[in-house]
C-alpha cells in the first residue's frame, strides 16, 4: 500500500465522519417531528398522504401493531414485486421484449428486495423490463430501507419512553423516512450521478460497430437450443465472428442511488457498480461508496440525539468505525500484496505509476485495488451488496473479510436502522455481561435487562449462525447444492458459504463463482433472506416494546457509564467473539486453508 | 456451637466426602436437565459412551482407547459439575441440621384463657396454629413463633442467633416477639401464637438454607438464557462441522471426516461449562454466605437485589447514633451561674430514669461535683414526665423545678406570672442547630437556662457512609428529630440526606417516591411502625430483636440486630452477581485456545495445512483433543473455590471494576487455557499416555 492509498482511505472515512453528524441531526429532528423550515413543502404532502391513506398519524402503536403493520405492508411489496416480474412481457416499459421471469427466480428477487437484501440472482439488462426496475425493484430499495428505519425509531423509543406500552406509528415512521430522508438524498445523488455518465433513459439498447471485428468460440447449439455433444460427450463448440455490440441502457441512475443510500445493493446492470454505465469515474465510485455507509453512520448520531445523550450516538459509531478500518487494514494489503502464486512466475506485482499492481483479477482497471478493495469491505460492513469488483477473486483472506463482515450479524454499520438495531441487541449483551461483572443488574440507557429482553437478544443473535451455518450444510449436503459449484474444494466451499452468508444476513452481495439461479438455491436463499429479515425485526420491535415499558432508573455512580472507550472495546469484542466463535470452524475449511494452500503451492 | 464457627469449614473433609456421594447422585437425567449446559455434556457423555462400546465390538470411527479416554473426562465434567453444587448445598445443609437441633418437638402449655393464671393443658407443640395462646415459663422453650401479650422475661435465644446473652422480651413495645425453638432463662410469658405449624420462622429458615424453595433468581434466569444461547451457536457450529468436513474429505480426495467423538469432545469444550456448571453454586454459596453473616434472607431474589440498592434508609437512633441522647452543657440564663442551673436540673432528674435523666445527674456530679442527693431526705414530690405536661420536674422547700421541651415551659414560666427570656430563646436555637436537643430548665417563674442533649454518632459510622457512597449508594437518614437537629446530625454523621420530624405515613411515600423514580430502595427496621415501610422497601431488613411484624415484613432478618449490616448484604449480592459475570468472561474466552488446539488436530488428515493454527505446538491430534477436554474438566474444580467465596467487591466505581474484572477474567480466560493446554498436553506425552 502506498501513500495514495493511505490518502484515499483517510478521505473516504474523513468525509463519511463529516457528513454523518449533520444528516444524524437532521434524521433525528424528522422522527422527533420538531418544525425546521425545510420540511414545510415535505409536510404538506406528508399530510395529504395521511388524509388520502386515512392514517391517523398521532395514534401510537403497540409493538405487535407495529410488528403486524409492518409485515403486512412489506408482503403487499412482495407480492405486486413477484407480480410485476411474472407479468413483465404484458406490461409496458419493456423496449426489449423480455420474457416474464420463472417462478422461483421471480420469488427469490421479490423476497430478496422486500428484505432489502439485494441478493440477484438474475441479470438486470438480460431480464427485467424498465418498469420491473423501476416500480418494482426501485420502490422496494425505498421501503425495504424505510422499514429497517421505522424498526430502529422504534427501538429508540423503547429506550426514550417510559411506562407506556406504544412505540410510535408505523406509518408515520415509513412515510417520514421515505419522503424527508430516502427520496430527498436520492435524487441529489442521482444527479450527480447522472452528470459523471450514470445511464438515465427509457430508449431501448444501443447497438454499435465495433472498431474490429471479434471472433470467439461459443458452444454450438441445434435447432431447438441445445448443445450439441461430440463423440465423448463434451460440448462442441465452432467459432463465431462478431461486428457488433449491444449496450444494455436504461433508468439505471435513479436506481443506483437509492441502491447504494438504502444499503440495497441491487445493481442495475449484471456487473453491478463495476459496469461502467453504473459507476463510470473515480468521483462516481468514491461517491457511491459514501453513499453505502452514509445513513447508516448517521443514524448512530441520530440514536445519540433522540435518547437526549449524544455520547452514547459516537460510541457506538466509534466502535463501528474501528471495526471497520481495522478490516480495511487486512483487505487491502491483502489484495495489494498479490497472488504468491504469480510472484514465484516472475510476475511484477507491485505497486508503481504504470499499474495498481497486487491481484488485479476481477477488478476494474480504473478503479485499481485500494478503491475495489475499500468497497468490498464498506459494501460488507454494511448490508449493501453492491460490487465493483468480483469478490470472488480476491485473495483467500481478501475475501474472506468481506465475508466475515457479513457474518459479524452486519453491525458494523449495517443496513439503514437494520445495523444498528442489530448493533443495540449487541449492546444488550455486552451491557448485561458487563452489569454482572460490576455486581448489578445490567441497564442501559436507564432500562433493566432482563430476562425477557435476553431471551429476544439470543433469538435475534442466534437466527443468522443458524441459516448461514445450517443452509451451507444443506448446500454441501445434497446433488443440487453441489451441482452449482463452479470451483470444488476449499473455494467452492467458501462460495457456498458466503452466498448463505449473505442472504442469512440481508447482505445480498454475491462471491459470484456459484450458479446461484437454480430453483435449489432460489427457494433456500429466498427462504434464508425472508427468516432473517423479519425473524430479528419482530424480536426487535418486541424488544422495544418491553423497553418502553419500564420505568426509567436513573444514572448513578454505580451505574455503567456505556459512553465511554471501555463500552466500546467491550462491544467490539461482544461483536468479535459471537462472529469468531461461531464462524471460525467454516472459515477454517473455506479461506484459511485456501490461503495456507496459496502460500503452500506458489 | 454458632453459625459463625459452623460456616467457617468451607472445606470440611467430612462435608467434601459427603459432595462427592452427592455428586454421583446428581447423576439423574431428571438432576442434569435442571441444568441445561450441562445437559448437553451428560447427553454427549452418553453418546461418546456407546460409541465406545460400538468401537469395543469392533466398529469403530476413532481407536477405542481414545474414545474411552475422552468419555472418562467427558463424565469428570459432569461429576466436577455435580460436585460444586453438592458442595456448596453440603454447607447449607450441615447448617440446616444445625438449626432443626433447635426444632425438636416441645411440649406446649396451651390456655384456656388468655391470661397468666388461667388452666392450660398440654399438647404438642406442633399442634398450634395461629392464635393459640400458650404459657412459657422458666426453664421451658418456646413452642411456636409469637408475641408476648403478658409478662416479661429474659430468654435464651442462641438456637436461632448464635448469641449466647439472654435477651429481655416482654409484652407491648419492640421486643414482645419470640420464636419458636429459643427457650424462657427467669420468669414466664403469656404468648399468642403468630404462625401456623410448617410456617415458622425456624421453618423458613430450615427452608431456604437447604434451598428445596431455591428458585432461580431473575438474573440467574436470563443468564441461563444467554447460556444456552451460546449452547446453540455451538451446537450449530459443531454439528454442521460434519457435512463440511464431508464435503471437504470429498473434494479434496484426503484424509477421513471428523468423528463424532472429536465433535463431542469439540462441543463440550466450547459450551459455557464453566460458568453452567458453578451456576447454581454461586447462588446456593451466596445464601449460605449471608447466613454466615447471620443473615436470613427469605428468598435469594432479595440477595440479589441488594446488589443494586440505589437508596439506603436507616433509623437516626441506634443506627447512626448511640441509641441515648447524653447531657453535655449547661448554659445558664443571665444573672445565673452555671452552677446553679445544674444544680437544680440535678434535682429535677433525681429520679428520672431515663438515659437522659440520668446523664444529667451524671453530668452535674462530674462537673461540679454535686452528689447524687437522697431522695426520701430531701421530702421532695416528684413531678414525672406526661404527655400533657410534656415536662418532669421536682417540688422541693418551696421550689418547683421544672425541665422540659422549650414550648412546655415557655407555657409553664408565663403561667406562673414569669417571661421567658428572649436569650433562652436564642440559646434553644444555637442549641438545635448544632445538632443537639435542648431541654429548659425553670424554677417557679424564671428560666434558669438550657441543658444540651447531646446525640453521640457512633464511631466510624461516617467511613461506612463513605463506603457506601463508593458503591454508589445514597444513604438517607429517618429521625423524628427537627429539622435543625436532624441536619447538624446528618453532617456529623456524613449521611446524603435526611428526612426529619419522620412518620410512618412519611417514611413510607418517601420510599415510594424514590421508587417511583426507579431507584431501589433498602430499609432497615424493628419496630410495629416500620412494618409498612419494611413491606415497601425492595429490601427490608427488619432486626431479629424486632417486632413479629417487622420480621414479616422484612426479607431479611439480621440475627445480629445490626443496622448497618446492610452494607454486608449489599456486598453478598453484588458479589453473586460479579461471580456470575466473570466466570461467563472467563468461558467464553477459553474458547479461543480451545479453538487453537482442536481445530487444526480435527482436521488434520483433510487439511494438514491447517497445523499452522496449532501454535500451542501440541504433540499429536489426539494429545491436543484430550488437552483440551481435560483443562476443560479440571478448569470447574480449580474454580470451585472461587465460585463458593465470590470474587472480592470492592467499590471502585463502575467503570474502574469493569476494566479490573475483564483484565482479570477476560485476557485471564484468554490466556490461561493455552498455558493449561500447553501443560496437560506436556504431562500426557512425558507419560506416554498419547
Amino acid at each position: 500500500m502506498n501513500e495514495t492509498g493511505f490518502l484515499q482511505i483517510f478521505i473516504y472515512l474523513l468525509a463519511l465522519l463529516l457528513l454523518s453528524k449533520p444528516l444524524g441531526a437532521y434524521m433525528a429532528r424528522v422522527y422527533q417531528d420538531e418544525s425546521i423550515v425545510a420540511n414545510t413543502w415535505f409536510a404538506v404532502i406528508e399530510r395529504g398522504l395521511y388524509r388520502l391513506c386515512g392514517i391517523q398519524a398521532e395514534q401510537d402503536m403497540r409493538w405487535q401493531q407495529y410488528a403486524g403493520a409492518l409485515l403486512v405492508f412489506n408482503l403487499l411489496g412482495l407480492l405486486v414485486v413477484y407480480a410485476l416480474q411474472t407479468c413483465q412481457d404484458l406490461l409496458p416499459l419493456n423496449p426489449q421484449a423480455l420474457p416474464a421471469i420463472s417462478t422461483d427466480s421471480a420469488l427469490n428477487t421479490a423476497i430478496s428486495f422486500a428484505t432489502n437484501t439485494n441478493w440477484q440472482g438474475y441479470a438486470g439488462e438480460a431480464s427485467m423490463s424498465y418498469l420491473t426496475q423501476m416500480l418494482g425493484l426501485t420502490v422496494q430499495n425505498f421501503l425495504s430501507a424505510a422499514s429497517g428505519m421505522a424498526v430502529l425509531v422504534a427501538l429508540i423509543r423503547g429506550f426514550s419512553r417510559r411506562n407506556t406500552n406504544s412505540i410510535g406509528n408505523f406509518w408515520v415512521d415509513m412515510t417520514r423516512s421515505t419522503l424527508y430522508i430516502l427520496l430527498p438524498l436520492s435524487l441529489l445523488l442521482a444527479v450527480v450521478l447522472v452528470g459523471q455518465g450514470v445511464v438515465q433513459t427509457f430508449d431501448r439498447y444501443a447497438t454499435v460497430k465495433l472498431q474490429e471485428p471479434q471472433t470467439y468460440s461459443a458452444p454450438a447449439l441445434d435447432a431447438d437450443g441445445h448443445a450439441v455433444l461430440d463423440a465423448q460427450g463434451q460440448p462442441l463448440t465452432q467459432t463465431q465472428q462478431s461486428q457488433e455490440q449491444t449496450l444494455a441502457l436504461g433508468p439505471a441512475a435513479s436506481q443506483i442511488a437509492i441502491k447504494q443510500l438504502g444499503t440495497n445493493g441491487g445493481g442495475f446492470f449484471n456487473a453491478n457498480s463495476a459496469h461502467p454505465y453504473e459507476n463510470p469515474t473515480p468521483l462516481s465510485n468514491f461517491l457511491e461508496m459514501l453513499a453505502i455507509l452514509l445513513i447508516p453512520a448517521a443514524l448512530c448520531h441520530t440514536f445519540g440525539f433522540l435518547v437526549g445523550d449524544s455520547r452514547q450516538g459516537w460510541t457506538l459509531l466509534a466502535a463501528m468505525t474501528l471495526v471497520f478500518v481495522a478490516l480495511i487494514f487486512v483487505t487491502v494489503p491483502a489484495e495489494q500484496h498479490g497472488n504468491p502464486a504469480l510472484t514465484s512466475l516472475g510476475v511484477d506485482q507491485a505497486a508503481s505509476n504504470q499499474q495498481p499492481g497486487g491481484n488485479m483479477e476481477g477488478k476494474e482497471a480504473r478503479l485499481g485495488i485500494v478503491n475495489s478493495a475499500l468497497w468490498a469491505v464498506a459494501t460488507t460492513a454494511a448490508s449493501n451488496g453492491s460490487v465493483n469488483a468480483m469478490h470472488d477473486s480476491f485473495t483467500p483472506i481478501g475475501g474472506m473479510i468481506p465475508m466475515w463482515l457479513i457474518q459479524l450479524g452486519e453491525v458494523i454499520f449495517g443496513g439503514v436502522g437494520s445495523g444498528l438495531y442489530g448493533m443495540l441487541v449487541f449492546a444488550l449483551v455486552a451491557v448485561f455481561i458487563a452489569g454482572l461483572m460490576i455486581g448489578r443488574t445490567p441497564e442501559y440507557l436507564g432500562k433493566k435487562i432482563e430476562a425477557f429482553e435476553m431471551q429476544m437478544a439470543a433469538v435475534i443473535i442466534l437466527i443468522p449462525p443458524l441459516l448461514v451455518l445450517g443452509g451451507t450444510a444443506l448446500a454441501v449436503m445434497t446433488e443440487a447444492g453441489k451441482a452449482s459449484i463452479l470451483n470444488p474444494g476449499a473455494h467452492g466451499f467458501s462460495e457456498v458459504l458466503y452466498a448463505l452468508s449473505s442472504a442469512g444476513n440481508n447482505n445480498g452481495s454475491a462471491f459470484a463463482g456459484l450458479s446461484a439461479n437454480v430453483p435449489f438455491y432460489n427457494y433456500l436463499l429466498g427462504l434464508a433472506m425472508l427468516v432473517s429479515r423479519y425473524g430479528l425485526m419482530i424480536p426487535v420491535l418486541a424488544i422495544a416494546g418491553s423497553l418502553a415499558a419500564k420505568k426509567h432508573v436513573p444514572v448513578g455512580p454505580g451505574t455503567l457509564p456505556t459512553h465511554t472507550p471501555l463500552f466500546a472495546v467491550l462491544l467490539i469484542i461482544t461483536v468479535l467473539m459471537v462472529g469468531a466463535l461461531t464462524f471460525v470452524p467454516a472459515l477454517a475449511l473455506g479461506p484459511i486453508v485456501e490461503q495456507l494452500h496459496m502460500h503452500a503451492h506458489p | 456451637m454458632t453459625h459463625k464457627a459452623l460456616s467457617s469449614s468451607l472445606f470440611d473433609p467430612d462435608l467434601l466426602k459427603q459432595a462427592v456421594w452427592e455428586a454421583f447422585k446428581k447423576l439423574t437425567p431428571q438432576q442434569q436437565w435442571k441444568n441445561p449446559v450441562m445437559f448437553v455434556v451428560y447427553l454427549g457423555s452418553l453418546l461418546t459412551t456407546l460409541l465406545w462400546l460400538q468401537a469395543l465390538a469392533g466398529d469403530s470411527e476413532e481407536p477405542a482407547g481414545f474414545i474411552l479416554t475422552i468419555t472418562i473426562w467427558l463424565w469428570f465434567t459432569v461429576l466436577f459439575a455435580n460436585f460444586a453444587e453438592a458442595a456448596a448445598e453440603g454447607r447449607s445443609k450441615a447448617q440446616a441440621a444445625f438449626l432443626r437441633t433447635a426444632k425438636r418437638d416441645i411440649a406446649a402449655k396451651k390456655l384456656d384463657d388468655p391470661r397468666y393464671g388461667s388452666n392450660y393443658t398440654k399438647i404438642a407443640g406442633s399442634n398450634l396454629v395461629k392464635g393459640d395462646v400458650v404459657l412459657i415459663e422458666a426453664g421451658d422453650f418456646v413452642p411456636g413463633d409469637g408475641d408476648v401479650i403478658e409478662g416479661v422475661a429474659s430468654v435464651d435465644e442462641s438456637a436461632i442467633t448464635g448469641e449466647s446473652a439472654p435477651v429481655i422480651r416482654e409484652s407491648g413495645g419492640d421486643f414482645s416477639s419470640v420464636t419458636g425453638g429459643t427457650r424462657v432463662l427467669s420468669d414466664w410469658l403469656v404468648v399468642r401464637i403468630s404462625a401456623n405449624p410448617g410456617e415458622t420462622f425456624l421453618d423458613r429458615m430450615i427452608s431456604m438454607v437447604e434451598g428445596a424453595k431455591r428458585q432461580k433468581t431473575p438474573n440467574e434466569i436470563a443468564l441461563t438464557i444467554l447460556l444456552v444461547a451460546l449452547t446453540l451457536v455451538f451446537l450449530m457450529a459443531t454439528a454442521t462441522l460434519l457435512p463440511f468436513s464431508l464435503y471437504s474429505v470429498e473434494t479434496s480426495g484426503a484424509g477421513r471426516p471428523i468423528s463424532i467423538t472429536v465433535l463431542v469432545a469439540l462441543l463440550v469444550c466450547l459450551i459455557p461449562t464453566t460458568i453452567g456448571g458453578l451456576l447454581s453454586a454461586i447462588g446456593v454459596a451466596g445464601i449460605g454466605r449471608m447466613m454466615q453473616k447471620n443473615v436470613i434472607a427469605t428468598s435469594g431474589r432479595a440477595v440479589e437485589a441488594a446488589g443494586d440498592v440505589d437508596v439506603l434508609l436507616l433509623d437516626k437512633t441506634g443506627t447512626i447514633t448511640l441509641g441515648n441522647r447524653q447531657a453535655a452543657a449547661f448554659i445558664p440564663a443571665k444573672g445565673i451561674s452555671e452552677k446553679q442551673l445544674a444544680d437544680a436540673a440535678q434535682l429535677a432528674s433525681l429520679t428520672d430514669e431515663t438515659p437522659e435523666g440520668r446523664s444529667i445527674v451524671v453530668l452535674a456530679k462530674q462537673k461540679f461535683g454535686l452528689r447524687e442527693r437522697d431522695v426520701q431526705s430531701l421530702g421532695a414530690t416528684f413531678i414525672h414526665f406526661s404527655a400533657q405536661t410534656r415536662m418532669s420536674g421536682v417540688n422541693l422547700q418551696g421550689r418547683q423545678i421544672r425541665k422540659g421541651a422549650e414550648d412546655a415551659i415557655k407555657q409553664y414560666v408565663t403561667e406562673q406570672g414569669g417571661r421567658f427570656p428572649d436569650e433562652i430563646q436564642k440559646m434553644v436555637v444555637d442549641v438545635a442547630r448544632r445538632g443537639s436537643t435542648p431541654l429548659v430548665v425553670a424554677d417557679g417563674k424564671q428560666a434558669l437556662g438550657v441543658i444540651e442533649l447531646k446525640d453521640i454518632v457512633k464511631g466510624g459510622i461516617k467511613e461506612r457512609f463513605i463506603e457506601l457512597r463508593q458503591m454508589g449508594i445514597k444513604t438517607i437518614m429517618i429521625t423524628g428529630d427537627n429539622r435543625l437537629t436532624a441536619a447538624a446530625i446528618a453532617a456529623e454523621a456524613g449521611v446524603d440526606d435526611f428526612l426529619a420530624e419522620a412518620t410512618p405515613e412519611a417514611k413510607l411515600a418517601l420510599i415510594r417516591q424514590h421508587q417511583a423514580d426507579g431507584r431501589l430502595v433498602a430499609m432497615t427496621g424493628d419496630g410495629t411502625n416500620d412494618a409498612p415501610a419494611l413491606a415497601q422497601a425492595d429490601v427490608a431488613v427488619a432486626m431479629n430483636s424486632g417486632t413479629q411484624a417487622a420480621k414479616e415484613a422484612g426479607n431479611m432478618v439480621d440475627l445480629d440486630s445490626n443496622p448497618t449490616k446492610l452494607i454486608e448484604i449489599v456486598e453478598t449480592g453484588k458479589q453473586m452477581l460479579m461471580t456470575r459475570g466473570a466466570l461467563t468472561t472467563f468461558s467464553v474466552a477459553n474458547d479461543v485456545a480451545k479453538y487453537f488446539a482442536i481445530i487444526p488436530a480435527a482436521f488434520a488428515t483433510t487439511y494438514p495445512a491447517l497445523n499452522v493454527l496449532n501454535v500451542m505446538g501440541l504433540a499429536t491430534p489426539a494429545s491436543a483433543i484430550l488437552s483440551a477436554v481435560i483443562f476443560n474438566a479440571l478448569i470447574i474444580i480449580a474454580l470451585i473455590p472461587l465460585a463458593l467465596k465470590g470474587i472480592k467487591y470492592r467499590p471502585l466505581g463502575a467503570e474502574k471494576l469493569l476494566q479490573n474484572n475483564l483484565l482479570v477474567y477476560g485476557v485471564g480466560g484468554l490466556l490461561v487455557p493455552f498455558i493449561g493446554i500447553k501443560a496437560i498436553d506436556l504431562v500426557l506425552v512425558t507419560m506416554n499416555l498419547v
